[in-house]
């Protein structure tokens, strides 16, 4: 039971002006400013978006800035403002496979048309701190190469795989419009629809945590990285009034096909069977966690046993969201005085018998 | 030529939201709405109202013979609200009556479900007139002393279909009645009777 | 000049689509600077610009059943020009000044005597979009792995 306690008022506006100096910090330093964020903490303004569940890198960045770079803190900004905005609709599916790419790698083929493209990566730092950084400094322009002629054509590894049946076909879309969480509340068994949705946005320590259990045994998988590409795509709405899609620019998505354990049975050939992640901004290791995530969730429709938390659709669903889970876990500073109370006088009253009774037991031995 | 909607949106929508507001919590009792909205015939203003208020694409719009028949309405609430029409009164979410006379008998549209009561339809009537003192008697939650409207014109069999609907609460359709300038409530939990 | 039927002619809706597309990955200043330049008539709110969301969907598999992926801000304006004719913008972001200005250009895009006054009104903000799409790639093209075969082991 939540106890309403007033008073307090003035502590709490105090302790927003506090917040606002802290915020800031020493006035003799620089305040950062929304671009500064936006684009030179790139990658955190992508995993805001993501988990926000909301494409927006200028809001996004805003959140983190308010947020003192708490990333839970600066999700939550962006969900409530986002309750704010009124629905147009849904676009139509974006097409990664006309991605504009920034980056392409595969694990299971190394020649491919398109080629491996690295792009912008840690991938090949050796993760030593660079303290020529702690200066502000001149970047030297990236280097450049002519484009070669395949370079647009970035076919999926998988459907390369698929021309020879070698791996199970994606499910196919009969029209029916996607479940929303946003709009019903999850009904257990979920739909993979559904489940993409609530592993998309949702916490990417949680999500890489379960994606990592599976490797080590729990629900294992045997996964290969099929494809990543990070890229620019563009996103199509059909308003009303018009009847045709309109382009409404493109937003940076990071897709990872994982390829994973093969399956056979009596009357059908084996196969490879298919993780899938994809998440708003460069998300590498969000989408990657996610596709280990999805295919342990498959676990039942593919007729294995459905022993470990990653494979647990209630488990996964109803613990990966960040919010959710911070909100119930933050709850607990709200006043629980009464409750507390009632517990207080319980263990006093217990102690006072238990002391009782071992008295008169000492009595009764004497 | 496409009619504007809301001239302010924000509180175009507000200032309707709050007299629906009130009319649903005060069953019975009278509400000024007044929108300023010009629609294209036959909407009126107050079923124009509600509908750019209360609609949106994810709540599936019934609309009347009458109204249905105009192409010009389907474009206006279609652009202004994004609203999918259905012909299917049972998977409206709102059904917006131009002509009560005619209104469908209430069983047939959504009802609701015992998880989610409140997915059942949501009717708005266009009256010629309503006023207070006079006509069917009110009581239930909301009501405070003897409450009575009359309804112009009365869809036929339309306090039976009441009865029953308020007998299968809490399932069941909630109605809001409009009239020129003016906006009522019925939710399912008021008992209308004759006398 | 009325409202033109929605007479669907794919080439006309293709090229419309282009300049939208183009409008979008433009700059607020860019659509201002065009504006500006074809000497445009007031126009009137057929509906205010407003910002909104638009449910971006994937492909489980990237080519499968669609899925949820997340909501994208986005901006939408309706005007109408004194002639009648009627303009629209949607686009990425929160920018309504850049809507209201995108969907002016519209509505005097589909007027076959202006469009192509509008077109080259665009085409400043056209070349940047290309010479940045061009530098992007050749900047992804120098980080592609030209693979050497190493010796193998039997030698």
């Amino acid at each position: 039971m939540y106890v309403a306690v007033k008073g307090g008022e003035a502590a709490i506006d105090n302790a927003h002006r506090l917040l606002a100096e802290a915020r800031r910090g020493d006035p003799a330093v620089p305040e950062l400013t929304v671009a500064q964020i936006r684009a030179q903490m790139a990658l955190l303004v992508d995993r805001v978006m993501a988990e926000g569940s909301l494409y927006d890198p200028d809001l996004a960045a805003l959140a983190l800035k308010q947020a003192r770079g708490d990333v839970v803190e600066a999700v939550f900004l962006v969900r409530a403002y986002r309750t704010t905005l009124p629905r147009f609709g849904a676009s139509t599916p974006v097409d990664t496979g006309a991605m504009a790419v920034a980056r392409r790698i595969s694990a299971t083929f190394k020649d491919l048309p398109g080629g491996q493209v690295l792009g912008p990566t840690f991938d090949y730092t050796h993760r030593l701190i660079d303290f020529a950084l702690a200066a502000e400094g001149a970047v030297e322009p990236a280097a450049e190469a002519e484009p070669r002629d395949d370079a647009d054509t970035c076919p999926r590894v998988t459907d390369l795989l698929a021309q020879d049946g070698l791996i199970e076909p994606s499910p196919p879309d009969d029209g029916a419009p996607a479940g929303d969480l946003t709009r019903e509340p999850v009904d257990y068994p979920a739909d993979r629809a559904l489940r993409l949705q609530a592993l998309a946005r949702g916490d990417e320590g949680f999500v890489l945590g379960l994606g990592y259990s599976t490797q080590r045994g729990y629900g294992r998988t045997h996964p290969f990285v099929g494809e990543i590409r990070v890229g620019d795509v563009a996103v199509e709405f059909v308003p009303e009034e018009l009847g045709f899609p309109v382009p409404l620019g493109r937003i940076r998505l990071t897709e990872c096909q994982m390829v994973t354990q093969f399956k056979g049975s009596g009357t059908a050939p084996p196969q490879f069977t298919r993780g899938y992640g994809l998440t708003f901004g460069q998300s590498e290791r969000k989408a990657m966690a996610m596709s280990l995530v999805d295919r342990a969730l498959r676990a039942e429709e593919l007729g294995e046993p459905v022993a470990s938390p990653a494979q647990d659709q209630e488990f996964v669903l109803a613990h990966c969201d960040s919010l959710q889970a911070t909100g119930f876990v933050e709850h607990l500073k709200l006043p629980h005085y009464v409750d507390f109370q009632a517990e207080l006088e319980l263990v006093r009253r217990l102690r006072a018998e238990f002391f009782r009774d071992s008295d008169s037991m000492q009595e009764a031995a004497e | 030529m496409l009619a504007p909607g809301f001239a302010d949106p924000v509180h175009g929508a507000q200032g309707t939201f709050r007299a629906v507001m009130n009319a649903l919590a005060r069953p019975g009792l009278l509400q000024p709405l007044d929108a300023g909205l010009k629609p294209p015939a036959p909407l009126t203003p107050e079923l124009a109202a509600l509908a750019l208020a209360l609609t949106d694409a994810d709540t599936p719009v019934w609309l009347d013979a009458g109204l249905a028949a105009s192409p010009e309405v389907a474009a206006y609430l279609r652009f202004h609200t994004g609203a999918p029409l259905t012909d299917d009164p049972a998977r409206a979410a709102f059904a917006f009556i131009r002509d009560p006379a005619r209104c469908p008998p209430l069983a047939r549209f959504a009802q609701g479900t015992p998880a989610y009561p409140d997915t059942s339809t949501t009717l708005v009537l266009a009256l010629d007139r309503i006023a207070n003192g006079e006509g069917l008697h009110l009581a239930g939650p909301g009501i405070k002393g003897p409450t009575r409207i009359a309804l112009s014109p009365l869809p036929e069999g339309f306090l039976a279909q009441l009865a029953e609907n308020r007998a299968g609460f809490p399932l069941g359709v909630d109605v809001i009645l409009t009239a020129p300038g003016l906006v009522a409530g019925l939710p399912r939990s008021t008992a209308v009777t004759e006398s | 000049m009325a409202t033109r039927p929605l007479q669907p002619d794919p080439e006309e809706i293709a090229a419309r689509q282009a300049v939208m597309a183009l409008c979008a990955d433009a700059s607020r200043d860019d659509l201002d600077a065009a504006v500006k330049a074809l000497a445009a008539p007031a126009v009137e709110d057929l509906r205010p610009p407003e910002t909104g969301l638009v449910m971006a969907t994937g492909r489980i598999g990237g080519d499968g059943r669609p899925f949820n992926l997340g909501e994208v801000s986005v901006t939408r304006a309706a005007i109408r020009l004194p002639d009648g004719a009627s303009g629209f913008a949607y686009h990425l972001g929160r920018d309504r000044t850049k809507a209201r200005l995108a969907a002016t250009l519209d509505a005097l895009w589909q007027d076959p005597t202006r469009r192509a006054r509008v077109e080259a009104a665009l085409e400043p903000a056209a070349r940047r979009a290309d010479a940045d799409r061009r530098q992007a790639a050749r900047r992804t093209a120098a980080t592609r792995v030209e693979f050497l075969t190493v010796a193998r082991g039997e030698d």
